[in-house]
């Protein structure tokens, strides 16, 4: 198949973020390029796998069925530093994990299927500013091919090239990016159909760890910690975690994974002329979990969208495509900027405040405190313990 | 300047993302770092699995 010299929009990276763009922009009638640098659309993976039922449902917008979809949660368990914990359980599936090299890769089959042309192995480079649109180099399998695209989509996850090469300044601060380290774990005994989490400065400072199940004793075990609060490498963290929980020790590790998580600093702008980033590349990441599968495959989705609309108006100006910043922004990053302040609060605490708020918890109706969407309950429980009255007011 | 330990390194791409410089690329050999380089030190800070130290010049 002869690959296009003109596309009305590249989108670079097949991650979620790129396929959400690629399928929508398919589907409104664009003609679509959408390229992978990396050998594999969804290896490797750096994530923890899990997917919540409203992120499925609503944010990717897919039926929850597939060889893809490998465990339903059904609540998830929260540790205080001092082992002590709370249990969420919900009736049903609350979210799902998901094998992510088999995911990410029906995401890219669902856009190659309703229209856009999808090429793993092969790298975007050079991109330079010509009449009427971006120009990219690709090199696949020595072949290197000019294409010149009306839209440039960067969904090129944290490395976020594209932008930079561009003049969009997507760095992101130290403080603003956990740095993740995950293990595939087999022969371990995890609680089914629960997902945990572990607090505590000594655990995982400025983060948290994370098991999740995946069935047959399997588990993705994985940590985010962020400095200034961690003083070492996350993997060695890690390493500490499996050590010291007695249904993992004996477990061997069948995959080890690393990543940065954008957690925050969402950018001022995400477009310039002829060009929108989305997903990781642009911080599109929930602070508080790290989770942004649904938030990237949604972010897509809208850039695709205001891309359509301007194919129409004939508009690739930086002003006419800022209606996709204000978009997303209404749609979910104004929530997102909340939950930033949620974690501010919360890495504020200490080991001592946080056996508190979980000892605390026990008791309390957590399903229905984690479905409230406001803060102020959250911020009324905080309330509670004196020392932390004044934290708790900013979240009010 | 600074050089990866390819026994450590998983080629997560992280180091790129926080480089204020651009100076971190990933490359079918892992990361490559060119002379745009300040030796801020961040991505050896922030490197997950501790593979990046400094470069002596």
């Amino acid at each position: 198949m002869d690959i296009p010299k003109e596309v009305d929009v590249l989108v670079v990276g097949m991650g979620p973020g790129g396929s959400g763009a690629a399928k929508k922009a398919a589907e409104l009638g664009l003609s679509v390029l959408g390229v992978e640098k990396r050998a594999e659309i969804g290896a490797p993976k750096r994530c923890g796998e899990a997917v919540s039922r409203h992120g499925m449902i609503e944010r990717i917008g897919i039926e929850p069925k597939g060889p893809w979809l490998i465990q339903e949660v059904h609540g998830a368990v929260v540790y205080s530093p001092d082992g002590r914990h709370v249990r969420i359980d919900y009736d049903g599936p609350e979210g799902w994990i998901v094998e992510r090299k088999l995911f990410d890769k029906h995401l890219a089959a669902l856009a190659a299927r309703t229209g856009a042309r999808i090429m793993a192995k092969t790298e975007a480079k050079n991109f330079r500013r010509v009449e009427g649109g971006i120009k990219a180099t690709l090199e696949s399998e020595g072949i290197t091919h000019d294409v010149k695209a009306r839209i440039v989509i960067a969904a090129d996850g944290v490395e976020s090239k594209v932008a930079r090469e561009l003049g969009v300044n997507t760095t992101a601060r130290l403080i603003d990016i956990c740095a993740g380290a995950q293990f595939e774990m087999a022969n371990v005994k995890p609680n089914e159909n629960m997902i945990e989490f572990f607090f505590g400065n000594g655990i995982a400072p400025g983060g948290y760890c994370w098991i999740f199940p995946k069935g047959e004793g399997m588990v993705n075990v994985g940590i985010g910690v962020r400095r200034p609060w961690a003083k070492k490498p996350a993997i060695e963290y890690l390493k500490e975690f499996v050590r010291s929980r007695p249904e993992l020790r004996d477990g061997s590790i069948l995959e080890v994974n690393s990543g940065g998580v954008p957690v925050g600093g969402f950018l001022k702008d995400n477009v310039d002329d002829n060009l929108m980033i989305v997903g990781d590349a642009a911080h599109q990441v929930n602070p508080i979990h790290g989770g942004g599968i649904p938030e990237a495959y949604m972010a897509g989705r809208i850039a695709a969208e205001v891309a359509a609309e301007a194919v129409k108006a004939n508009d690739f100006s930086k002003k006419f495509l800022k209606r996709y910043d204000e978009i997303w922004m209404k749609q979910r990053g104004n929530r997102l900027k909340k939950i930033l302040k949620l974690r501010e609060v919360m890495e504020s605490m200490s080991d001592d405040d946080l056996n508190w708020l979980i000892n605390y918890l026990q008791g309390q109706d957590l399903v229905d405190i984690s479905r409230s969407s406001g803060f102020t309950r959250f911020a009324k429980i905080l309330m509670k313990r004196p020392k932390l009255i004044k934290l708790a007011r900013k979240l009010i | 300047m600074i050089r990866t330990d390819k026994s450590k390194c998983l080629r997560c791409a992280g180091c790129v993302g926080v480089c204020p410089k651009s100076a971190l690329t990933l490359t079918e050999h892992g990361i490559v770092c060119n002379e745009n380089c300040n030796d801020c030190g961040i991505c050896i800070n922030f490197c997950p699995v501790g593979a990046i130290k400094p470069k002596e010049r």
